[in-house]
């Protein structure tokens, strides 16, 4: 069971805002390492380290994580101990939207922070004398009562699918680590031995069912939360038109002149079930209109940080410099390409389209023919396409966090395997991925084990 | 009729494994003590198989003596036959057992007690314990002797309240056809003390002409013997073997028609058994579709015929063993000189004790070895050892002797057992401990001799020669470390041979231990300048090499769990008064009353979210004051 415990110790993380969308979304960062996690991910417009700044200053800059740019955002400093918690705290603002901040959370818990427990943000503030007595005491009654859901209700959230999931995976390790155990434990009775053929496959079946549930969460995510899309394309390729397609109303003003949208169009609609948080671009092409430019380099800035884009080309129009543009600008982002108008005669050169994305349709936004291929891609593009909620998939960060260390620590043992480390070293990583999945089901690592052993070997004298 | 023997410090009940560790300690520290034994003939008797050690119950006979106790000096003195168990597993798991000789090594243990100062070894049937004047306590034997003690250990073993069954038999009876102790258990309950009921069992004893050898395969020991003591400098040589057998369909046969024969079965016994140590006809039942059972036949001494058979105890009736027993190879014919018999004993709910094994509600009371539900020789002498230093320390005034779960496998054994409890008799194993590849055999000393030295038992020629190998340890790290290898034609073939890449440049000694097709002697031929140390010194910095990154690992997870043991709950926390704490938790933690954070979170039913509002509730009182 790891606890986290008491100020010193760890750095802890969250997302400090509702998660729904709305105008800025805040990452809060508060423990011993705060200021050197946030530099890990946060990148100021003039070189300088939060590291480096006193308390109550602010710095202007970019978050990104391994793969790159996530979004712009303000990094607000604190010094301990005039902060929230007491503690140094790092605060980055980031563009609203779910999954930016998520995708930021997702960064600095990478970069060495850990979720923050229930209350903990509170707790600790209690802890640093920033708060009195009397609050202090519903703190703990609500951390109280939270363990309680927590210890009853587990993973029971989803019909107890999740759980039967997360057991299936401690059942393969727990059953490994029994066999090492009777074997080590026993020598003298007859306990087969344990071949490192027999540990490849039980830690290779651990190792891929982990990554699922991993890359299922994002895809669930998605379907929890929904997807942040960006609906791209030059001028009046109808973008618009799509967008009110898909909300079913009027929601972007459409006229036929092309650089209408000037800002950021919001709505969110469902497609496939899945909630696509769209957001309506301006056409991208370069403008001396002041007001229109800031719009053009916003989408950009959109697609960057985008889940999904939707790369719409009017399909009666042959491609332009615009069009080179965006399919430049979109490469490595999730994307479907929509060839627009396909009531109005062909004139745009298909096969570059299709050479250049996976997943293309041809629609009509004005007609709506088209938007059932479109359903499809999206939720090929998204994997959610063979994801079924009701399997049961991860739910929370810590839930994922746990996933992630216990994938690692399967990760380590298959690596000792294969450059020949001895069988007891091997067996402490497969326990620490034990333990690690037995967080979520409140269980303890040697009992269980033990268990096993006297469940499934006759051994003693 | 009763009458005032006199004052001492400690009294030991029992002088079995538990009660040797624990009166010699007593004793050596400059207690006076009393050590009671029902029959003198029993000192250091084993009952059960005749040897010391195993997997995990090496580690405890090695750390008992890098503290400073007996069990691994005794045992080397007697052993027949010596095997480290394990080797090829790693080095977590390397445990050694040696076979004894079981007369000799009770010899040796009486004589030991007889020649201890301080020691009075006693034959006396131990009836009551009262409290006394000055919180002494009285401890009133059979023939009306009552000695006021300081502190009382009780070491009882088997034979509180013992009762043996053999098929539809059953008598009151302590192991090996003594006495039980058949009061003292009256008088602890009127204390208030919470007793269960235990099982355990032992197969029979045969005469080693009536066994046919013939077809047998034969178990040999290792050679070089390594000894378990580091003081034994010049260890014995393997004197004897043992030999292994299978049961059969027919064994399995005459068990299962003759079950309604066991009072295991038909519910005589209510008494609860170690699951590791399971009778065979449990074996047969639990495991249906295994055809055969393996068991082993091991000599008890050197002038006895009597053969131990190791993985055949039973509580079926005698005719019945006599019908199994002739249904395995060799034993066609085989004669038995003692019956296997289950024995049922009381023993104390061991969550009523601390860390130092002392009551937590009758101080100057301490529990060791079955008395406190566990089981084995070692896993005893452990507790002996723990309880009869600390019931020293506390008389001597000083500071109490805890071994924290990351020092030892002794300390994870009496956290274990004070903190989660057991529900059947607890037995030592390397899966119990989440420190493993830090709590090796090969470092016990390393770990503890400095506490042995520092609580007083360790001698000055074993902590000079302690001193010694420690530095070597360092020097031969550092040397490893800085001794470069060129890649000369003697070292690249070396390297092909063994499978493992060839060096273009100078390759740190170091560098190729750590590779997994390496070690020391492999390596021996061109590591010309190797200094003249011994064999135990290499083994030692070879593992901190090849396992550094999982020792460091380990270590860190050892930093993190004292931060936790070093934030003490008070002695008289009424948790019910906590708000936030489930109900679950406040049951619990009322009933163990854990001394720190660290022992509060490895209480089943206690939650992270419990942690957390404790460590509120700390803190709270902390800037109240």
């Amino acid at each position: 069971m790891k606890i986290q415990y008491h100020k010193s110790d760890n750095t802890i993380a969250a997302i400090s805002t509702a998660q729904s969308p709305g105008a800025i979304g805040i990452v809060r960062i508060s423990g011993p390492e705060a200021h050197e996690i946030a530099d890990r991910v946060f990148t100021s417009a003039h070189g300088k380290t939060i590291s480096g700044q006193r308390g109550y200053t602010a710095l202007y800059g970019k978050v990104h994580d391994q793969n790159g740019e996530i979004d712009e955002a303000i990094a607000l400093n604190f010094r301990a101990p005039a902060s929230f918690t007491g503690e140094d705290v790092v605060e980055l603002s980031c563009h609203g939207g779910v999954y930016v901040t998520r995708h930021l959370l997702k960064a600095v818990l990478e970069a060495g922070a850990v979720p923050a427990g229930p209350g903990e943000f509170t707790r600790r503030a209690f802890l640093n004398g920033k708060m009195g007595l009397t609050e202090a005491e519903s703190v703990m009654q609500m951390i109280g009562a939270q363990g309680e859901q927590a210890a009853k209700t587990a993973l029971a959230g989803q019909g107890g699918v999740l759980e039967r999931r997360i057991h299936a995976v401690r059942d393969l390790l727990v059953s490994t680590a029994a066999h090492l155990s009777a074997w080590a434990d026993y020598p003298d009775d007859d306990i087969p031995q344990v071949t490192p053929e027999e540990l490849k496959i039980s830690l290779g079946k651990a190792h891929s069912e982990l990554e699922t549930m991993l890359r299922e969460f994002e895809a669930g995510q998605a379907l929890r939360e929904g997807v942040d899309t960006v609906i791209a394309g030059r001028p009046n390729a109808g973008k618009s038109t799509l967008m009110n397609l898909l909300a079913g109303c009027e929601r972007s003003i459409v006229t036929q002149y092309a650089g209408t949208t000037r800002d950021i169009v919001e709505d969110t609609v469902f497609l496939s079930g899945i909630p696509l948080h769209l957001a309506d671009t301006a056409g991208l092409h370069p403008t001396d209109d002041p007001v229109e430019s800031i719009g053009v380099g916003r989408a950009f800035q959109r697609i960057h940080s985008a889940q999904l884009v939707f790369a719409v080309f009017d399909g009666s129009q042959e491609l332009g410099e615009d069009d080179f543009n965006l399919i430049q600008k979109v490469h490595g982002t999730p994307c479907v390409a929509i060839v627009n108008k396909s009531d109005l005669p062909k004139k745009i050169d298909l096969q570059y389209i299709k050479d250049r994305f996976r997943h293309f349709v041809i629609l009509s936004a004005t007609t709506g023919k088209g938007l059932d291929k479109l359903r499809k891609e999206v939720a090929d593009v998204l994997e959610t396409a063979n994801l079924d909620p009701s399997q049961g998939i991860l739910f929370t960060e810590r839930q994922r966090d746990t996933a992630r260390r216990a994938l690692e620590c399967v990760k380590e043992a298959q690596d000792a395997l294969k450059c020949g480390m001895t069988f007891d070293a091997i067996t402490v990583s497969i326990e620490g991925a034990v333990s690690a999945l037995l967080e979520l089901t409140g269980e303890r690592v040697t009992e269980t084990v033990v268990d096993s052993v006297f469940h499934h070997f006759c051994v003693g004298k | 009729m009763n009458y005032q023997a006199g004052k001492i410090d400690v009294a030991v009940i029992g002088a079995g494994h538990a009660g040797i560790e624990a009166s010699l300690a007593a004793a050596r520290l400059g207690c006076k003590t009393v050590v009671f034994t029902i029959n003198l003939d029993a000192v250091g008797n084993c009952p059960c198989n005749p040897s010391i050690g195993g997997t995990a119950k090496g580690h405890l006979v090695r750390e008992i003596d890098a503290l400073g106790g007996e069990m691994g000096r005794t045992t080397d003195e007697c052993f027949l036959q010596s095997r480290m168990l394990n080797r090829g597993k790693g080095p977590a798991v390397h445990s050694l057992r040696m076979q004894i000789d079981r007369r000799e090594y009770s010899k040796i243990m009486k004589r030991k007690l007889e020649r201890q100062p301080n020691l009075l070894l006693k034959q006396a049937e131990v009836v009551a314990i009262t409290r006394g004047e000055e919180g002494r306590w009285n401890v009133e034997t059979r023939f009306g002797a009552v000695f006021e003690a300081r502190a009382v250990i009780f070491a009882t073993g088997t034979y509180l309240s013992g009762k043996i069954f053999v098929g539809e038999v059953s008598y009151e009876s302590g192991p090996d056809g003594m006495f039980p102790a058949a009061f003292l258990s009256e008088s602890l309950r009127k204390l208030g003390i919470r007793l269960r009921r235990f099982k355990t069992g032992t197969p029979a004893r045969v005469l080693r002409s009536s066994i046919d050898f013939t077809n047998l395969e034969v178990q040999k020991g290792d050679d070089p013997v390594i000894p378990f003591s580091y003081d034994t400098l010049v260890p014995g040589k393997n004197r004897a073997v043992c030999y292994v057998s299978w049961t059969n369909e027919q064994t399995k046969k005459i068990i299962l028609n003759n079950l309604q024969r066991s009072q295991l079965f038909t519910g005589g016994i209510t008494g609860i058994g170690p699951r590791y140590c399971p009778s065979i006809e449990t074996k047969i039942i639990r495991f249906a579709d295994k055809k055969r059972h393996q068991l082993f036949i091991e000599p008890c001494g050197l002038d006895t015929e009597e053969m131990y058979l190791q993985g055949m105890s039973t509580s079926l009736p005698e005719e019945v063993q006599i019908a199994f027993y002739h249904t395995i190879p060799g034993l066609e014919h085989v004669e038995l000189m003692r019956t296997a018999y289950a024995i049922e004993y009381d023993c104390a709910d061991p969550q009523q004790l601390n860390a130092t094994l002392e009551f937590k509600d009758y101080p100057g009371l301490y529990g060791a070895g079955q008395f406190n539900g566990s089981s084995g020789y070692e896993e005893a002498a452990a507790q002996g050892f723990v309880a009869g230093v600390n019931a020293a320390l506390k008389i001597l005034g000083r500071e109490p002797m805890i071994l924290s779960r990351s020092s030892s496998y002794i300390g994870t054994l009496v956290d274990d057992l004070i903190t989660k409890g057991t529900e059947e008799p607890y037995r030592m194993m390397t899966s119990r401990s989440e420190y493993r590849l830090v709590l090796r055999q090969d470092n016990a000393d390393e770990r503890l001799t400095p506490i042995g030295r520092k609580i007083g038992l360790i001698s000055d020629d074993r902590w000079i020669r302690f001193l010694k190998k420690e530095e070597q340890k360092k020097k031969e790290l550092a040397r490893a470390e800085n001794t470069v290898l060129p890649p000369s034609k003697e070292l690249n073939g070396l390297l092909v041979s063994r499978e493992t890449t060839p060096v273009s440049t100078g390759v740190k000694l170091a560098e190729l231990i750590r590779r997994p097709e390496l070690d020391y002697a492999v390596l021996k031929q061109v590591d010309k300048a190797r200094p003249d140390i011994s064999d135990a010194v290499f083994e030692n910095v070879e593992i901190a090499l090849k396992y550094e990154g999982y020792i460091r690992r380990q270590k860190a997870q050892i930093e993190e769990m004292k931060r936790m043991e070093g934030r003490l709950l008070p002695k008289d926390i009424d948790y019910t008064k906590i708000i936030g704490l489930r109900k679950e938790a406040q049951e619990k933690l009322a009933k163990i009353r854990p001394a720190n954070i660290g022992q509060a979170s490895r209480i089943s039913g206690v939650s992270p979210a419990d942690i957390s509002v404790l460590l509120i509730w700390l803190e709270k009182g902390r800037t109240e004051k």
